[in-house]
């Protein structure tokens, strides 16, 4: 780890999951634990998304949560980030063909790091959330930074369009 | 100790206070995390959380919260400066319930449902170790002849030989508003999730960073109440009150948390029957 890299020193997390299997979850809950030890690096774990400053999102999206996961990311006040944790949040994961599945967590909410794996690695969620930590460093002294990539739809749902 | 200005010697502890209350937060983290096989957060944490909250955004759900956050404060800080100065001890714990109860207040003020069972919780707290603080009040009475916090001093006779099962009712109330582990149902320490963030839910930014630097004059102001136990030998007193933080630290990790009935039901039996004890001893 390079000593320059401006790291923001308290990232708070909020855990949420959309649509897991919950063996990300499981995995996220393990970073938690002293083989892994988040807190080391300042890291906590809340449950209010108001205390927060990084969102973590397992599962992919659907018709349903989409809405829900749009609210919790309004409630998390500026400056944030978001990361999707596994294949789920990322792309939709094996889930990506069922009919109620949007997609990733991208469709719904700008995301900054996407993580890969299924289930992701504990260690490769905290390399995650700590380039997470970097990006609401800078997002803190230059708020002028772009946001990361606005939702796109890629992929028309079969049903209905979500209202968002 | 040199006889300061009060003006100074005010200025200075509204400076100093947070920064022990934080380093003490800092401490007892580190304390948690090794005692749970952890590395643990650098003991400086606190300070890092409390300058990042400040940074962000803030977002308000209304006025009245806001100023209830400050009022929190306000009191808090008045609390310990009437600790310090050894004044009245009636008007101090006054002063203290009202820090509490604008906590409260601003808790009540929103609508979210936990912050208001975080609220209704807060008070049961409060009827819980008010009656072990006012007897501890009476005690020191009973002991220097004087309502005055800084009575002690004149007698130089260490309250902790007259109040000893005073002080273990004490304890548990520091237990109690240092939100330690088998009391913290109305909100809790970060690792420890409870109501969610219970009271605190709807104070984000900058006005939750508030409320932890109030936390953190508070944290400083117990220290201070358990020194005035041995007040007449700095050392000793600085030993009580480092040995009996480090005892909630241990008892936070040992205990799980228990209902507020339960914690209502073990203050005005276990913690009253050893108060009223103590002050008994005083007319045998
Ligand atoms: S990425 Fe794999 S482990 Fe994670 S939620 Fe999806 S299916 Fe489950």
């Amino acid at each position: 780890m390079t000593a320059i890299r401006k790291v923001s020193k308290s990232p708070w997390v909020v855990h949420f999951n959309c649509n897991s299997c919950n063996g990300c979850d499981i995995e996220f809950l393990a970073c938690l634990t002293p083989i892994y030890d988040l807190e080391r690096f300042g890291i906590l774990h809340v449950g209010n998304p108001k205390h927060a400053d990084v969102l973590v999102v397992t599962g992919s999206v659907n018709h349903r949560n989409a809405r829900v996961l749009k609210n919790v990311y309004d409630q998390i006040p500026d400056p944030k980030v978001v990361v999707a944790l596994g294949v789920c949040a990322s792309t939709g994961g094996v889930f990506a063909d069922g009919y109620n599945v949007l997609g990733g967590i991208d469709k719904v909410i700008p995301v900054d790091v996407f993580v890969p794996g299924c289930a992701a690695r504990p260690e490769a969620m905290i390399d995650g959330i700590l380039k997470a930590a970097e990006i609401l460093e800078t997002k803190r002294r230059h708020p002028e930074t772009l946001p990361a990539g606005q939702p796109v739809i890629t992929r028309t749902p079969t049903a209905a369009a979500p209202a968002v | 100790m040199i006889p300061l200005n009060p003006a100074i010697e005010i200025a200075l502890l509204i400076v100093l206070a947070p920064l022990i209350g934080a380093l003490l937060a800092g401490m007892d983290r580190k304390l948690t995390a090794r005692a749970q096989g952890r590395i643990g957060p650098p003991i400086l944490q606190p300070f890092f959380d409390t300058v990042k909250l400040l940074r962000k955004s803030p977002i308000v759900v209304n006025r009245m919260q806001i100023m209830y956050a400050y009022l929190h404060l306000a009191f808090m800080i008045l609390a310990l400066v009437l600790l310090v100065r050894g004044q009245d001890s009636l008007m101090f714990l006054f002063i203290f319930a009202f820090s509490t109860l604008s906590l409260v207040l601003g808790g009540m003020c929103v609508r979210s449902p936990y912050s208001r069972i975080g609220s209704q919780r807060e008070i049961m707290l409060m009827v819980a170790y008010e009656p072990i603080l006012i007897l501890l009040m009476i005690g020191l009475y009973l002991a220097n002849g004087s309502f005055l916090l800084g009575a002690t001093l004149a007698t130089g006779k260490p309250l902790l030989l007259s109040l000893p099962l005073l002080f273990i009712a004490f304890l548990v109330v520091v237990a109690i508003k240092l939100q330690k582990s088998p009391f913290d149902i109305a909100t809790s320490h970060h690792a420890h999730q409870e109501l969610v963030k219970g009271l605190t839910i709807e104070y984000s930014g900058p006005y939750l960073a508030i409320l932890e630097i109030a936390h953190f004059y508070e944290t400083t102001l117990l220290f201070f109440l358990i020194m005035m136990f041995w007040v007449t030998n700095l050392w000793i007193a600085l030993a009580l009150a480092c040995a009996s933080f480090f005892l909630m630290t241990v008892v936070d990790n040992a205990f799980a948390r228990l209902t507020s009935i339960w914690t209502f039901r073990f203050m005005w039996t276990g913690a009253l029957l050893l108060a009223l004890t103590n002050i008994l001893w005083f007319y045998l």
